[in-house]
C-alpha cells in the first residue's frame, strides 16, 4: 500500500494572490543567479590570466564584482528560491492556504533588502565580499539589506509554522504529511542557525558602521559569521534534498524508500548542521584546538545523513529505472528519463555532489585543511556543492515549477537539457582546475590576472578554471533564456496542474518512536542544547569582546 | 534480499568509513604532531608596534636549529617581506595583523594561518629542503590584496 506524501491527492492550488508573491520571489532568485555569473566569468578567466575586467566599466575593482558574485549567487539566489519553494511545498502538502500578509511582507522585505544591497554594492560602498569580515567596513545599507533578506526568511518560516499548527489542529492524531515535514524542518533549522548572524549584524556590524560602536572584535565577528555560516550551506542544500527525496521519485516513476528514514535524516540535519562552524576557522588564532577537534568530529557526523540520502535517492531512482524497463545491475540508469530537463539537471547535480561531498570530508579533516585552506581548492569544492548540487537542482526544479506557477508550457526543452550538460561539464573542468591549483597553493579570492606574484604550477589549473567557468557561464545563460522565454511566450494552459509529489512504499507508523519525529519544539530544543555544548565553552572563556578594530574601507 | 538489508549494510559501511577517517585524523595529530594554531594570546593592533615581539619583526635563532619568525601582515605587505633560514631549521611563526584580516600561507608547507587583528597566530614547521616558498596573503584585504606576498628562502 503506497502512501502519498501530501494530504490531499486530488490536488490543491493556492489562490492566485498567493501564487504571485511566490512566483516573484522565485524570479528574484533566478535573476540573481543570472546577474551573478557575469563577474563569475571574469573571475574564472582571471585565473587563466585573461583579464576582461575592462569590459565591466561600471566596476571600480575586481573585488566589487567578486562581492556581487558571492552575494547574488550564494545568498540572494538560494534564499529567494527557498522563500517561495518551501512555503509552496508546505501549503500543497497540507492543503492549507498560507497567511497572505506574511507572504506579501516576506516578499516586500526580500525585494527591499535586495534594493539596499544592490545600492551599496553598485556604488562601491560595500566591497567586503559576501563573508562581510570586519574590520572591512561596508556602508550600513549593505548590512541592513542583508538583515531584511534574513527577516524575509523568518516570515516564510513563520508562515509555514502557522499552517503546520492549523493542520495539526484540524487533524488530531494524524502524521504530518512527509513533504510538509521535511520542508518545515529545513527552514526551522535555518531559523535557529540564522540567530548568530542576526546578532552579528544587528548587535555589532550595523551599530559599528553607523558609528555607535567605535571598534569591532574581528575574531568574534568571524566566529558569529561561521556559527551561522556552515549551517547556511545546509539551508541552501536542504531545499534541494526536498526535491531529491520527495519529487524526483515521481518524476522518474519510482517511489520513496522510507518515510521514517527521510524524516530522521532531516531531523539529523536540524541537530547537526549548526554545531560544526569551527571547521571554517581551523587556521584561526584565538580558538582552542580542542574546540576545533570537537567540531571536526561533529562535521564528520553531519556527513552521515548525507550518506543516508545517497542511498535513499539512488534506491528511488533504481525503482524508477526498473519500472521503465531497465534491467541488469546498471541497465536501469540508462532507462531514467534523461530527456526530461527537470530530471537531467538534478541527476547531474547528484553526480557532481559525490565529488563535492568527498572534498568536503577532506576540508573537515584539519590536517589536510592546513594544506587547502583559502586556496582555490575551497571554491573548487563549493562549486560542486552549492554551485552544482544546489544550483543545478534549483534549475531543474524551475523547469517544472515555472510552468506550474505561470500555467505556461516550458519552451525549448532541448536547450534546457543542453544547459544542464554544459554547466555540469563546465563545473567538473572548473573544479578540476581549481582543486589541482589549490593543492599547489593558488590562493582563492585573488585577482590573479593582475597579481604581482605567480607560480608556474598554477598555470594548468588556472587554464582549466577559465575553460570550465566559460562553459558554466554559457550553461546558465541558456537556462535563463529558456526560463525567460517560457515566462514571456510559453503556451498558456500547458503548465502542469500539480506538483510532482511522490509516494512512499509504506505509510508512516502511528505508534512507537516514529511519531516523535514530528515534534518540532522538542527537536529544536535538542538542537539548541547541542549548540550550547559545541559553542558554550568558547564563548564562556572568550567573552567579553576584544574590541580593537576601527573600520577600514580599503577598496 | 530486501531494501532494508541493503540500507543497513550501506549505512554501516559508511559509518565505519567515517570512524576510520576520524581515527586517521587522531593519529595524524597525536602521533605525527600535525597541529592547528590555537590560542596564543591577544594584542592591541594599534599599539603593538611598541610591544614585544611585534616591535621587532624578523627572524632570529632562539636556540640551535630553532628559529622564531615574527611577522606582521599589513596593507598590502608582510613585514618582513623576506625570511631566510638554513635548511633543517624549525621555524615558529608568530604573526598578527595591524589593520584588516590577512592570511599567511607559506605555500608548500603546513604554515597556513589567518591573521586576525587583536589575536596572535602561532604555528611551527621544519624546513628540511633548501628552496624558495611564497608567503601568500590568502584572505581578501582590500583592493591591493593580489599584490601582498613575501618569501621564505631556505638556504
Amino acid at each position: 500500500m503506497y502512501q502519498p506524501i501530501v494530504f490531499d491527492t486530488a490536488g490543491y492550488r493556492l489562490p492566485e494572490n498567493q501564487r504571485k508573491p511566490i512566483r516573484w520571489a522565485i524570479y528574484i532568485g533566478y535573476l540573481a543567479l543570472t546577474a551573478g555569473i557575469f563577474h563569475g566569468l571574469a573571475q574564472a578567466l582571471s585565473y587563466a590570466n585573461i583579464d576582461i575586467l575592462a569590459y565591466f566599466p561600471a566596476l571600480k575593482s575586481y573585488y566589487q564584482g567578486l562581492t556581487a558574485h558571492g552575494v547574488a549567487n550564494a545568498l540572494i539566489f538560494t534564499f529567494s528560491f527557498s522563500n517561495g519553494f518551501l512555503p509552496l511545498m508546505t501549503a500543497r502538502a497540507l492543503s492549507q492556504k498560507l497567511v497572505s500578509w506574511m507572504l506579501w511582507t516576506s516578499f516586500v522585505l526580500l525585494a527591499l533588502g535586495n534594493v539596499l544591497v544592490i545600492y551599496a554594492v553598485a556604488t562601491n560602498q560595500a566591497s567586503v565580499l559576501y563573508t562581510s569580515y570586519a574590520p572591512l567596513q561596508a556602508h550600513w545599507t549593505y548590512y541592513f539589506g542583508l538583515v531584511l533578506v534574513v527577516v524575509s526568511t523568518w516570515l516564510a518560516l513563520a508562515n509555514m509554522l502557522v499552517i503546520w499548527n492549523r493542520w495539526r489542529k484540524e487533524n488530531p492524531g494524524e502524521r504530518v504529511p512527509l513533504l510538509a515535514h521535511i520542508s518545515v524542518i529545513s527552514y526551522v533549522m535555518w531559523g535557529l542557525a540564522s540567530l548568530p548572524i542576526a546578532v552579528l549584524f544587528l548587535g555589532f556590524l550595523i551599530p559599528w558602521s553607523i558609528g555607535w560602536l567605535p571598534k569591532m572584535d574581528p575574531l568574534l565577528g568571524r566566529t558569529l559569521f561561521w556559527f551561522t555560516g556552515h549551517a547556511i550551506v545546509y539551508a541552501w542544500l536542504l531545499p534541494a534534498y526536498v526535491s531529491w527525496y520527495a519529487l524526483i521519485p515521481r518524476q522518474v516513476e519510482g517511489k520513496m524508500v522510507s518515510d521514517s528514514l527521510t524524516r530522521f535524516v532531516f531531523v539529523l540535519f536540524l541537530l547537526l548542521s549548526i554545531p560544526t562552524g569551527f571547521h571554517h576557522q581551523y587556521t584561526d588564532p584565538g580558538i582552542s584546538t580542542t574546540m576545533k577537534a570537537i567540531h571536526a568530529v561533529l562535521t564528520f557526523g553531519v556527513f552521515f545523513p548525507s550518506l543516508a540520502t545517497a542511498f535513499s535517492v539512488m534506491a528511488s531512482l533504481e525503482m524508477g529505472g526498473r519500472r521503465r524497463g531497465g534491467s541488469g545491475l546498471l541497465g536501469w540508469i540508462r532507462k531514467l528519463p534523461w530527456g526530461d530537463p527537470s530530471v537531467v539537471a538534478q541527476l547531474l547535480a547528484m553526480i557532481t555532489f559525490v565529488f563535492g561531498g568527498i572534498t568536503g570530508l577532506i576540508n573537515a579533516s584539519f590536517t589536510m585543511n592546513q594544506v587547502v585552506h583559502n586556496t582555490t581548492w575551497i571554491p573548487g569544492h563549493f562549486h560542486m556543492t552549492v554551485g552544482s548540487a544546489v544550483a543545478l537542482t534549483l534549475m531543474g526544479v524551475a523547469y517544472w515549477m515555472i510552468p506550474y506557477l505561470t500555467g505556461r508550457g516550458l519552451v525549448g526543452k532541448g536547450w534546457a537539457v543542453a544547459s544542464s550538460w554544459l554547466y555540469t561539464v563546465g563545473v567538473l573542468i572548473f573544479a578540476r582546475g581549481m582543486i589541482s591549483a589549490g593543492l599547489e597553493g593558488m590562493p582563492r579570492r585573488i585577482y590573479r590576472a593582475q597579481a604581482t606574484y605567480t607560480r608556474e604550477a598554477w598555470d594548468l589549473g588556472g587554464a582549466l578554471t577559465g575553460i570550465g567557468g566559460t562553459l558554466m557561464f554559457i550553461g546558465i545563460l541558456v537556462f535563463f533564456i529558456v526560463i525567460a522565454w517560457t515566462v514571456v511566450a510559453g503556451r498558456k494552459g500547458e503548465g502542469p496542474s500539480d506538483i510532482p509529489w511522490s509516494e512512499t512504499l509504506r505509510p508512516p507508523a502511528k505508534t512507537g518512536w516514529e511519531p516523535r519525529l514530528d515534534r518540532l519544539v522538542f527537536w529544536s530544543v535538542v538542537a539548541v542544547v547541542l549548540v550550547v555544548i559545541a559553542y558554550g565553552p568558547f564563548f564562556a572563556t572568550y567573552l567579553p569582546p576584544n574590541f580593537v578594530s576601527p573600520g577600514f574601507t580599503v577598496w | 534480499m530486501n531494501i532494508e538489508t541493503y540500507e543497513k549494510a550501506f549505512l554501516s559501511l559508511g559509518g565505519v568509513l567515517l570512524v576510520a577517517c576520524l581515527v586517521a585524523l587522531a593519529y595524524a595529530s597525536i602521533a605525527m604532531g600535525i597541529h592547528l594554531p590555537g590560542r596564543a594570546g591577544e594584542v592591541d593592533p594599534l599599539t603593538m608596534r611598541a610591544q614585544a615581539p611585534f616591535d621587532n619583526p624578523g627572524v632570529r635563532e632562539t636556540s640551535p636549529g630553532q628559529y622564531e619568525a615574527v611577522v606582521i601582515g599589513q596593507l598590502w605587505a608582510f613585514v618582513p617581506a623576506e625570511i631566510r633560514v638554513p635548511a633543517g631549521a624549525e621555524v615558529t611563526f608568530v604573526a598578527t595583523s595591524n589593520d584588516v584580516l590577512h592570511g599567511l600561507h607559506v605555500e608548500g608547507t603546513r604554515i597556513n594561518m589567518m591573521l586576525v587583528p587583536g589575536q596572535i597566530s602561532r604555528n611551527t614547521y621544519t624546513f628540511k629542503e633548501p628552496g624558495e616558498h611564497l608567503i601568500i596573503c590568502h584572505e581578501y584585504c582590500g583592493v591591493g590584496h593580489h599584490t601582498m606576498y613575501g618569501k621564505v628562502i631556505v638556504e
